[in-house]
């Protein structure tokens, strides 16, 4: 019973802590992109605009949920709650300190490379059942894109895994934690390979420089075309956790997640999440778009050949 | 003077899908006249085959206000902020390129201050208005949430400035109804040139930070070079003029090659590339906007004493009568060559006036460069084209 209850407890701390932060994680992005641009940003709900998100809420709930009469409405209706589903299970073998995880599995990592690679169903299923040219166009971009960019995201993520000897997120940590930063050492294999999962971790979340299946100039609102309401803030949310979740991920992986000196465990996590989350809105509203073929290319022809090799490379200095 | 660029093939404009595709695979998109990238309300109809654009036709019209026949109904004075509304990017060509067309059929000679004027005031517009071409352009290559528009509003915080400067002199920002039959209608105020060389040090800073965002940005080079390639003979083939002709590598320029305004006493180096993609394009028009404010630097301070107006004052609408004639002027806009073509009859109106506008001319090249690219590509392309509806559609 105790046990029970202490998981459903911290599982709902998580799941409410994360909703919470993406929120505000919200927020921060159109005040940061704003000061970009020398506008504002939100001002006129809260102080600073603090109650944005609220009000945004509000605004999203109480629009009509609409479904075109042409689309496949059981699809239709289903892609964005899979969506949002699929960002906040990522979420639980996340250890946010050394105490607060939400399952401590054995195969945590490859439970967070399944559930981030099924984000590509919902998006996908949208595309198709909209009914909608633009939407179909952005749901084959991002299978497309897909089957590219997993393949570096995989094979660089496997070298923390091969490093610290475990597939359990939390004993990764701890490796990090006794030793050094993954990505700072022992070996200089971490680096390059925490800049090939940041690139795939934006390419995964659909943000520029590769927010291609969305591409909002060329393909209208992309898969999004045809929803709006709560459906439309689903895929949002969805989106914003992915993008949550997979900073987390990253630095958990290779940034040594909870550890960090003075501060206690959940401090150091939360500081270093913010930090990537931060560098996805930072380089969203500083570059342009690629060409989805161009993504391909750069996929298939540099970073899975680098990570093969980084993987090769960890393997060995692990034998050696 | 051509220095024509060899392509293989070109492109069929009127590839027959039926025959292409008897099973009617393809994908037929209707991109616009609603969409957020079509610059207004322009429409296109692709076929896609997957992502690769097999033909394009593009329809313009959605914007027909019937300008030409509006103004054959207004008299002379009365039309000049109608056409301000044409090319609504660069109001002030439109109403220098009318006016200019009625001051011909008239013989009236107007003053050295207030061609000085008009040169000082064309080459601020076409500051602003490349400047709005860069920030829309990026807006289609990185889109509305993203780095594209991160551009978009810092170009537009120069144009801002410009608009400043105009609205002093005509109090207007953007319609500004400030060129009249014989010069201007309003002088420049104290102390303008030293504002306008205050806004051309901050402009011309600003213009190296938008290269290191664009020409310099790998991301950028990879989504415009040899895309949409056009070469020289078809450019020249289509009426092409302006930048799109000149990234083909056609040296033609009218401030220079037909001089008018004070051209003929202030040289203007003309910009090439050599290129015909999207990329010369956008290296075209970014030397053009380093020229245009080294222009007005040399003009601004030297605009000579005199006169403004070399025309009889107009006090009733229709004291102006043109003799029967007729005639066409020609001028650089920041799109290319606005013609005005104006049939006199010796009334108040005129009896007929055709406008030809350098963007209508510029989408009839868009099906000789979409097929071949992909929807990315076709955006970028528009967006390189710089085109204006309220112009093109008129």
């Amino acid at each position: 019973m105790n046990v029970v209850l202490t998981a459903l407890v911290t599982s709902l701390a998580i799941l409410v802590g994360v909703l919470t932060v993406t929120a505000w994680g919200i927020w921060f992005e159109r005040k940061f992109s704003a000061r970009l641009q020398s506008r504002l940003g939100p001002t006129m709900v809260g102080p600073v605009g603090l109650a944005q998100p609220l009000a945004d809420l509000m605004k999203l709930l109480q629009k009509e949920d609409l479904v075109p009469e042409a689309a496949d409405r059981a699809v239709f209706n289903l892609a964005p709650q899979i969506a949002a589903l699929c960002a906040l299970g990522a979420a639980a073998v996340v250890p946010f300190s050394a105490h607060i995880i939400g399952a401590q599995i054995d195969l945590g990592v490859l439970y967070l490379l399944a559930i981030g690679a099924v984000t590509v169903m919902p998006v996908f299923m949208a595309g198709w059942a909209s009914n909608n040219k633009f939407a179909l166009l952005g749901g084959m971009r991002a299978l497309a894109q897909s089957l590219s960019y997993e393949v570096p995201l995989v094979l660089s993520a496997m070298v923390p895994v091969i490093l610290a000897g475990s597939m359990d997120v939390s004993k990764i940590v701890e490796y990090q934690a006794a030793g050094s930063w993954i990505a700072i050492g022992p070996v200089w294999l971490g680096l390059p390979a925490f800049v090939l999962f940041l690139l795939a971790m934006l390419a995964e979340s659909n943000r520029i420089p590769f927010d291609i299946p969305e591409a909002e100039s060329e393909l209208v609102a992309g898969i999004t075309t045809e929803y709006s309401g709560m459906k439309f803030a689903l895929f949002y949310l969805g989106e914003y956790v992915h993008t949550l979740v997979a900073s987390a991920v990253a630095s958990a992986l290779f940034l040594g997640g909870w550890d960090g000196p003075f501060a206690p465990g959940l401090h150091w996590m939360v500081l270093k999440s913010l930090a990537l989350f931060t560098f996805v809105y930072w380089v969203r509203w500083s570059l342009l778009r690629f060409r989805s073929d161009q993504l391909m290319k750069m996929c298939w022809y540099w970073l899975v050949p680098i990570s093969v090799a980084l993987l090769l490379g960890a393997g060995a200095w692990v034998v050696l | 003077m051509l220095q024509t660029l060899q392509v293989e093939r070109r492109v069929d404009p009127h590839l027959s899908i039926d025959r292409y595709d008897p099973e009617a695979e393809l994908l037929l998109l209707h991109m616009g006249p609603q969409h957020p990238a079509t610059h207004g309300v322009f429409r296109m109809d692709l076929y896609l085959d997957g992502e690769i654009v097999v033909k394009a036709v593009p329809y313009v019209g959605y914007l027909h206000r019937s300008v030409e026949k509006l103004c054959e109904k207004l008299t002379y004075s009365q039309v000049t902020p109608i056409v301000d509304k044409n090319d609504y990017v660069s109001p002030m060509t439109n109403e220098q390129a009318i006016n200019m067309a009625f001051e011909k059929l008239l013989g009236i000679e107007v003053p050295r201050r207030a061609r000085w004027m008009r040169l000082v005031f064309a080459e601020l517009q076409r500051i602003a208005s490349h400047l709005l071409w860069l920030g829309t352009f990026a807006m289609d290559l990185g889109g509305a949430l993203g780095g594209g528009s991160t551009v978009f509003i810092h170009s537009f915080r120069e144009r801002e400035m410009i608009m400043d400067l105009f609205e002093e002199i005509s109090g207007a920002r953007f319609h500004y109804n400030t060129h009249t039959i014989g010069g201007n209608r309003h002088d420049i105020p104290a102390g303008w040139a030293g504002r306008v060389k205050q806004a051309l040090d901050v402009i011309e800073a600003r213009i190296g930070e938008y290269e290191a965002m664009s020409l310099h940005n790998r991301i950028f080079v990879q989504r415009t070079r040899g895309v949409g390639v056009i070469d020289a003979g078809l450019a020249l083939e289509l009426g092409l003029t302006g930048p799109m002709l000149r990234a083909c590598g056609v040296d033609h320029d009218l401030r220079r090659d037909a001089p008018f305004h004070a051209y003929d006493e202030v040289p203007v180096n003309v910009a090439v590339a050599h290129g015909g993609d999207c990329l010369a394009r956008a290296e075209v028009r970014f030397a053009e906007l380093r020229e245009s404010v080294r222009l007005v630097r040399v003009t601004v301070d030297s605009i000579p004493e005199g006169s403004i107006n070399g025309g009889k004052p107009i006090k009733l609408p229709n004291s102006i009568k043109i003799p029967p004639g007729q005639t066409y002027v020609g001028i650089e806009t920041p799109r290319g060559e606005l013609g005005t073509y104006v049939i006199a009859d010796g009334s108040a109106n005129p009896y007929r006036l055709k406008i030809r506008p350098p963007s209508l001319h510029a989408l009839s090249a868009l099906p000789y460069m979409l097929p071949g690219g992909t929807v990315s590509d076709a955006l970028a392309i528009l967006g390189s084209v710089d085109p204006i509806m309220g112009e093109a559609d008129r």
